[in-house]
Formats: C-alpha cells, structure tokens, sequence
C-alpha cells in the first residue's frame, strides 16, 4: 500500500471513528458533542489522542465509556476556555451606553451569560454593573458545562500576568473606576473580590440538552455558539428566544450574527456593529 | 484554493489576487498573520481586485468567486459540508489565525480538489498545513524562497513537503488561471 492510499483510509476510518466516540460520550455521560463544528472538534480530538497517548480514537473510545475519570479530562480538550475580562472592549462600551440606560428602568434585573468559562466574562459584567448602581438589584447567572471552568469562575482567581490586559480592555470599555478596586493581589494572583459575585449564581447548563430556567432581561452568549453546527445554533438561539422578554437583550461575539437563524425575525437588531440584539414582538 | 502568508504578505497577494478574471469560479481563502487590531486586509484587497472579497463569516456557505479572508484573532476552518467555521482555540505555532489550522480542514473538505499555496512569511506556520494537503492528493505550491520578502515560511513548507512544487510568483499566478481554465 502506498503512503498516500495508507492515508486516506485511516483518515476514512477516523471518520467512522469520530462520530462514535462523541456517541459513547452522550449516551455513558450525556455531554452532547455530536453537533458541533465538526472541523475543530476534529482537530481538539487529535490533540487529545496525541497528548492521552492513545493508538486510535477507538481506544480513547473504550476508556472513555470505562473510566469516569476520563470525562473532566475530555472536556478541557472538547471545550475551548479562551476568554478575557471586558473582551472586545467596544461590545462593553456598547452594553454600557446604549443598554444600561434601558435596564436601569426595572426595578430588579436578571441577566443570564451563557458559556461563562472561567469567569472573566460575568466578572466583567459585574464591575460593570457596579459601576452604574445596578449590582444590587441585579441576579447574575453564569452557566457553562465544564465543571472546571466553572469553579474558577467562582472562585475569581486570575494570574497576576493577565492584568495589564484586563486593565487596558476594562479602560478602553468606558470603565469608570480602577479595575485594581476590585482585586488583591497575592502571590503571582490576583484575587477578585468576593462582594462581585455575590449576586451571580454559577450553575452546570447546556445550550446542547437543557432547558431555558428563567426571564432574563439580558443574555450574553459570546463565542460559544461558533462551536456549533447551524441547527445546534438555532436551538440555543431558541432557549434566548423564550428566555427573553420584549425588550429583553441579547449580545453575541463579535464574528457571531443572528442573521443565518431561524429565529432570525424574532429580533431586532439593536447595535449592529457589536451584534447586540433585542426581542421584538414575534 | 486556500492561500497562507505572513511578512510581507500584502506585497504577494497584490501580485497575484489582481490578475484573477471576473469570471473565476474556485472560491479562495486566505489566512494571513496580522496583528488583532490589525489592517482591514477584504477593505485593501476589495479595490484592486475583481472578484469579491469579505472577511469570512461563521457558518456561510463556501461560494464561487469569492475570496475570504479570515477575520483577525480567530481560526479559519472548512466544514465537511464547505461551510466556514470560525474558532477561539489557542494560537498554533503563535498563530491565530493559523494557516495549518486552514489547510488540514480545508484539505479534508476539499481532497484532491483542493490547491494550497505557501507565500513568503517569517515563522514555520503552514508547512503541516501544506503536508496535509499534498497527503490528501490536493496540489502543493510554494513561492521561490529566492524571491520571498521573508523566506523562513516558503523554505519551511519546501523541507517539510518535498510533493511541493516551488515558483515565482507569476509562475503562481499562471498555474491558478491554468487550474481554473482546466
Ligand atoms: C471560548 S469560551 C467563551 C468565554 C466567554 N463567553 C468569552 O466570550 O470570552 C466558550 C465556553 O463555552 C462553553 N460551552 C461549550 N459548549 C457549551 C454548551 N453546550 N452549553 C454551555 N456552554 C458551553 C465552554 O465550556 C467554554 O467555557
């Protein structure tokens, strides 16, 4: 056989071998990776098996549906936990200025950020909130589907070396205070205060097999659904959809749009440049 | 047609993006390095050429005639079904975009039917990339390194994929027109 037709059938047999191992997963532990972006997925399952040491995704297969433990470790390689506090700063300065002013008129808020990661996001959101007077009236739901992301998220930790980056985003996102108001620093970290996140309620929910679970004036779902095929997108779309109320807000990532979705006249675009929607009357 | 460059990459696409008909059918994408803040390269390039040119969007349809580019900071990939996707995940080789990342997706999407194109650049981002496409019977080409603004990227593909074939960039020019009259 020569090298190249040696290729081709183990890349054919890696796609007989992809979709059953995402199978095995959902079926044994119910994390539902069968309609994701199957490019990238592809591509964090090779670093999986490289780094696992494993002969072939069938053999990774096995010991996922034996051993448990193999669970929390796919999903640092299954889920991409790349964020940063006030991220695109221009999308918070938009939250800030053309948002705020609207929710400001409810007596009490409820805001949802899907796809937390390790917290950075939510965190933003806070000082944020705090800022303008509305952390105390506001509930904060942070949810995402890695339960190690999710720990850090409320445990507010960050190296001391991702400040400067924090720092400068949090300034160029009209932030009113210093951002070193709300963090010590400690040995190499820094630790944020606990009083931000005192209003946030971290809690393991998937956009893939879970149901919505409250009204939510705004919900924040950045770079999560680019992971997902067009069909896993609308169905997360559709839980905002029926968590939002009229008027309700939805941003997005920066390279996200509501503009392929089903759900698409459901909205209104609300700051086109920084995909911040809102819930229209359909 | 899925095309990698870094330094001096603007110089090179200039020479051969501009000579590509109206008419041209094979869709192109195209990673370049840049900075995250960096020049808005579709803005550039939409001007001096004839067939369209975006910034690749998640989850739109791969259409003929039209050139892609991918969005600063962010992974660009072919779905099976040659629709693009977008990713977050880490830098490759401190790339983001990656143009390995580009070619080993493209590659299992497009197979034989794909061409893959190293241009000058001054990092090693490209050469697996290039491996990818060769091994999945897809045409490899490599700018001369000779003529390269910055020859670590081109000379990097040529050592790693010895199935590549090394030309000017003129000689490029005429093998995409040959592709497409062919
Ligand atoms: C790239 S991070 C985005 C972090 C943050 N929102 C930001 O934009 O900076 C993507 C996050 O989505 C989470 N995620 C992946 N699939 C999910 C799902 N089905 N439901 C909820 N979260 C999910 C991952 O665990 C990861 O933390």
């Amino acid at each position: 056989m020569d090298a190249t037709l040696g290729d081709a059938v183990s890349e054919a047999i890696e796609d007989i071998e992809i979709p059953l191992l995402l199978e095995a997963l959902y079926r044994r532990y119910h994390y539902d990776f069968r309609h994701y972006a199957r490019a990238s997925i592809k591509r964090r399952l090779h670093q999986a098996r490289e780094q696992l040491g494993f002969a072939s995704f069938s053999a990774m297969q096995d010991a996922i549906l034996q051993d448990p433990a193999m669970v929390p470790r796919m999903l640092n390689y299954l889920t991409v936990q790349v964020s940063d506090m006030f991220r695109d700063p221009s999308y918070f300065r938009a939250i800030r200025e053309t948002v705020i002013p609207h929710l400001r008129t409810y007596p009490s808020l409820k805001m949802w950020i899907a796809g937390c990661s390790n917290g950075e996001e939510v965190h933003s959101f806070a000082i944020l909130l705090r800022e303008e007077g509305l952390l105390d009236r506001t509930m904060l739901y942070a949810t995402d589907i890695n339960p190690a992301a999710l720990a850090a998220a409320s445990a507010g930790v960050y190296p001391l070396d991702r400040i400067k980056a924090f720092t400068t985003n949090h300034q160029r996102s009209g932030g009113k205070s210093s951002l070193s108001d709300y963090y010590t620093a400690a040995y190499g970290r820094a630790v944020f205060d606990k009083s931000l996140r005192s209003r946030v309620v971290f809690s393991d929910h998937s956009l893939v097999t879970d149901a919505v679970f409250a009204e939510c004036q705004l919900i924040s779902c950045r770079n999560v659904m680019i992971y997902f095929d067009r069909p896993l997108q609308d169905r997360a779309i559709g839980l905002f959809r029926d968590s939002l109320p009229r008027r309700g807000f939805l941003g997005l990532g920066s390279k996200e749009s509501l503009r392929f979705s089903e759900h698409n006249r459901a909205f209104t675009e609300f700051v086109s440049d920084e995909r911040i929607y809102q819930r229209n009357d359909q | 047609m899925a095309i990698g460059a870094s330094a001096g990459a603007i110089q090179a696409l200039s020479r051969i993006l501009p000579e590509l008909p109206e008419q041209y059918r094979i869709p192109i994408l195209i990673v370049v390095h840049v900075p995250a803040d960096g020049s808005d390269l579709p803005q550039l390039f939409r001007t001096k050429c004839r067939l369209a040119v975006k910034e690749a969007e998640d989850k739109e349809p791969i259409l003929p005639g039209t050139i892609y580019f991918a969005p600063p900071d962010y992974h660009l990939l072919v779905e099976p079904d040659r629709t693009i996707s977008l990713s977050l995940d880490a830098p490759v080789l401190y790339s983001r975009p990656s143009i390995d990342v580009l070619f080993e997706s493209a590659a299992d999407a497009y197979g034989a039917d794909l061409t893959g194109i190293i241009l000058t650049g001054a990092n090693e981002d490209g050469a697996d990339g290039l491996v990818a496409v060769a091994q999945a019977g897809g045409v490899a080409l490599v700018e001369d390194p000779a003529e390269a603004f910055a020859k670590a990227m081109p000379s990097g593909a040529l050592a790693r994929c010895p199935q590549a074939t090394r030309l000017s960039l003129d000689a490029i020019t005429a093998r995409l027109l040959a592709i497409e009259a062919s």
